[in-house]
Formats: structure tokens, C-alpha cells, sequence
């Protein structure tokens, strides 16, 4: 299972903010995408999720013998995407049943991903009353009670401390191992040493091997 | 679709999110009309039909504008695009506009029959007035999914969802009244306009479910 980005172009508001991106990530790839403000990290991420439509070229998630995959994709954005008067299982549990796993076998069950997260004690909360960070964290057990191994995350670890940082990148480092396919946009370092990086920056674009 | 609905029963269940609001505005709105018509009984019962239906129909485009919106602002609605091909964003939308009219139209059909109490109407007419309201409200419930897609990127949509959509809803208004005025009145037919009413539920439970989709998958 491949994600493949070939010539990539996204404009905003009739901006174009970059052009011509092209990779291809195959199981335990991770990139991370980097950039000023303003340069199209989240625009690219939403492309590649299928949210905005790219202004030139293609992106497809496709197996070895090219068949496209279906429920791939994991879309962790801004928002937390849950709702504030239902508690945190009881909106892990919704997505659990409205997002169809890519293998059910291997998504954890709620109780599980929230143990994951480190929060098992805010279950019955609902999520409005949880704070900004436990919110972030609640978030991302998402990503493990329906199981899909391409992640698109963008700045995960917004509004989290340092220990939970780490949590996270451990859970990625962990989806990694296990096959996955990680896309972060971020600015801040995420402490996983086997990231990528992509740099998107005006119009110029360039892609190192590692992270420093 | 089991698993959205069951969330969008319990959200309407939790303080806050105004699953109600229609209700008391449509309560409000028979309610006062006696007041200002004067004690006329004859004229109350003549135009009782027409008032409910009125009365439903502008409670019912109360909060359409929320129907997707309030997803979009805390990024649900995103993992419900994100990925999904046309048909289950098609179901994900019927689901969606369903559950709408169960938690919030199906409230004022119920509380038709007492409205229709205070419009001094005949039991009759009172029947035949829910009857249509049932078959009929679904109809603006999928027809204000089309304009609750379009508009969801707006903020204060709201005013915006309901001129959009209210030429389109205008028929199901004629025929809803007139099916009722027919079921009590001799001289007009019952059937031919309720079964209108009936295919223009099923018709927009198609088109607006589909019309919607395609809108939601071309935000940009």
C-alpha cells in the first residue's frame, strides 16, 4: 500500500501556494511537512485527504497492483471533530461506528484507545468539560479505535505538554512500525527520528532525507 | 447510519443545542394568531388548516441552518466527507436530515392536534391537518438540506437558507393545505393533492438528499 502525490499544485483564494509536489510513501514512511505560516502545510494535507481540490496533479492511495484502497485515510485536523455535550467514549464510540476500519481486527476497542491516550478517568466526562490538551488527546485516540494506516495529521501536538508529546509520538512511532504511513504538518519538532521532511516554502520546495 | 443517528438523537436530548426551539415557536405563533383575529370562531376554524400549516412551516426552517453546520465548525463534518465516496455521503446526508426531522418536525406534528384545538377546528379537520403535516414537513426537512449544504460555509446563514429554499417549498405548502381543506370540504378532492404531497416527499428525499451531497463535496 502506496500514497502517491505526483505534481501536486494547491492554490487558496487564488494564491497559488505551491506546485509540483511529488512523493511516495510506502508502509512505516513518515513525513513531516514544514513551513513558514501562510505556505500551504494544512492546504496540502487537505488536498491529500480529498478535502480541497489540488489545482494540478493527482494523489492516489493504491495497492501494489494499483488498485486503489479504500478507508485509508485518518484526517486529524485543527478541529477535534467531537462533540462537546456527549462524553469522550460516547463520541469515540460514534466514530467508531460511522468510520469503517481498513482492518476492525487491528482498531482497539474505546476503553483501550483512551487508555492509550493516558485519560481512562474521563470517559463518563462529557468533552466540552475536558481541557484544551485532554481535548487534543481524545482527539487522537481516534486515530486508534478505527484502524487506518495512512495518518494525515496536521500540528497534532497543539495545546499538548511535553509529556504528552511524547505519548504522541510514541502511538506514531508505534503506527509506523506496525506499517502505517504518517503525513504531519507541524512546525514544531515531533521527536520521531524517522521522519522525512518536506519543505513547502513560496515556490520553492525541497525534500531532505532526515530530520536534523 | 445507525451509529449517526443514534448521535444525533442524543445530542437533541442534551441541554444546548436548541432541538426545541422550533417547537416553541410554532407553539407560539398558533397561539397568539386567536388573539390577534378576534373571537370570530367560524373564521378561526376557515382558516385553521391554513395557520398550522404556516405555522409548521416557518418552525421547521427555524435551525435548518445548523443542520450541517454546526458539524463543520467543530470539523465532523470534514471526517464525514473526508474520504467517502458519493453514495455513502449520500446516506450520511439522508441520515442527517432524517434524524432533523425527527428530533425537530416530528415534535410540531405532534403537537398539531392541540393547536388545531385552539383554531377551534373540527376533529376531522384536525385529523386530515397531521395527517398532511406528517406526510408533508419531510419534504421541506430535505429541500432545507440543499440549502443548509449550500450555505454551510456562511456564518449567519440562517436567514440566507430560508429565502433560498422557500420558492422550492411553496408547493408542498399549496398542497398540504389544500389536501386538508379537501379531506374536510365537499367540493374539493382529498386524494389528488395528498398523493402531490406524498411524491413530493419522495421526490426531495432523492433530489435534496443528492443535491446536498454534491454541495457538501465542493466546498473548497
Amino acid at each position: 500500500m502506496r500514497l502517491v502525490a505526483d505534481g501536486l499544485g494547491g492554490t487558496r483564494g487564488g494564491t497559488e501556494l505551491f506546485s509540483g509536489i511529488s512523493f511516495v510513501l510506502g508502509p512505516r514512511d513518515g513525513m513531516a511537512v514544514t513551513g513558514a505560516n501562510g505556505a500551504g502545510k494544512s492546504t496540502l494535507l487537505r488536498i491529500l485527504a480529498g478535502l480541497f481540490r489540488q489545482s494540478s496533479g493527482t494523489v492516489s492511495i493504491v495497492e501494489g497492483d494499483g488498485k486503489p484502497v479504500p478507508d485509508a485515510l485518518h484526517y486529524l485536523g485543527p478541529l477535534n471533530a467531537m462533540k462537546d455535550q456527549l462524553t469522550a467514549a460516547e463520541n469515540l464510540a460514534f466514530w467508531q461506528g460511522f468510520l469503517p476500519s481498513h482492518e476492525t481486527a487491528k482498531a482497539m476497542d474505546v476503553e483501550e484507545a483512551l487508555d492509550a491516550v493516558r485519560l481512562p478517568h474521563v470517559s463518563d466526562i462529557p468533552f466540552g468539560y475536558l481541557s484544551t490538551g485532554q481535548k487534543r488527546r481524545v482527539a487522537i485516540a481516534r486515530l486508534l479505535c478505527v484502524h487506518r494506516p495512512v495518518w494525515l495529521v496536521d500540528e497534532p501536538t497543539s495545546g499538548l505538554d511535553k509529556a504528552s508529546e511524547q505519548l504522541f509520538a510514541g502511538l506514531a512511532i508505534d503506527h509506523l512500525a506496525k506499517g502505517g504511513v504518517l503525513v504531519a504538518a507541524t512546525h514544531l519538532p515531533l521527536g520521531i527520528d524517522e521522519l522525512q521532511t518536506l519543505v513547502i516554502g513560496g515556490q520553492r520546495q525541497s525534500r531532505e532525507g532526515l530530520t536534523p | 447510519m445507525s451509529a449517526l443517528m443514534s448521535r444525533e438523537f442524543r445530542l437533541a436530548l442534551r441541554a444546548g443545542t436548541g432541538a426545541l426551539t422550533g417547537l416553541l415557536f410554532f407553539l407560539a405563533v398558533i397561539a397568539v394568531i386567536p388573539f390577534g383575529v378576534g373571537p370570530d370562531m367560524k373564521l378561526l376554524a376557515r382558516i385553521g388548516p391554513a395557520i398550522l400549516w404556516i405555522g409548521a412551516l416557518l418552525a421547521s426552517l427555524l435551525g435548518l441552518d445548523r443542520l450541517f453546520q454546526i458539524d463543520r465548525e467543530d470539523g465532523s463534518l470534514d471526517l464525514m466527507v473526508a474520504g467517502q465516496d458519493m453514495v455513502s455521503l449520500c446516506v450520511t446526508v439522508f441520515a442527517k436530515a432524517l434524524s432533523h426531522w425527527l428530533v425537530t418536525v416530528l415534535p410540531l406534528v405532534i403537537a398539531a392536534p392541540l393547536l388545531g384545538l385552539i383554531m377551534n377546528m373540527e376533529p376531522l379537520a384536525i385529523g386530515a391537518a397531521t395527517l398532511t403535516l406528517l406526510v408533508g414537513t419531510p419534504a421541506i426537512t430535505f429541500i432545507g438540506a440543499v440549502g443548509a449544504a449550500v450555505t454551510v460555509a456562511l456564518p449567519r446563514g440562517g436567514l440566507l437558507v430560508s429565502v433560498l429554499i422557500l420558492p422550492l417549498v411553496i408547493p408542498v405548502l399549496i398542497f398540504g393545505v389544500s389536501a386538508t381543506l379537501g379531506a374536510v370540504e365537499d367540493t374539493t378532492p382529498f386524494l389528488a393533492p395528498f398523493q402531490i404531497l406524498c411524491a413530493l416527499t419522495l421526490f426531495f428525499a432523492v433530489l435534496g438528499t443528492i443535491a446536498a451531497a454534491f454541495s457538501l463535496k465542493s466546498i473548497d
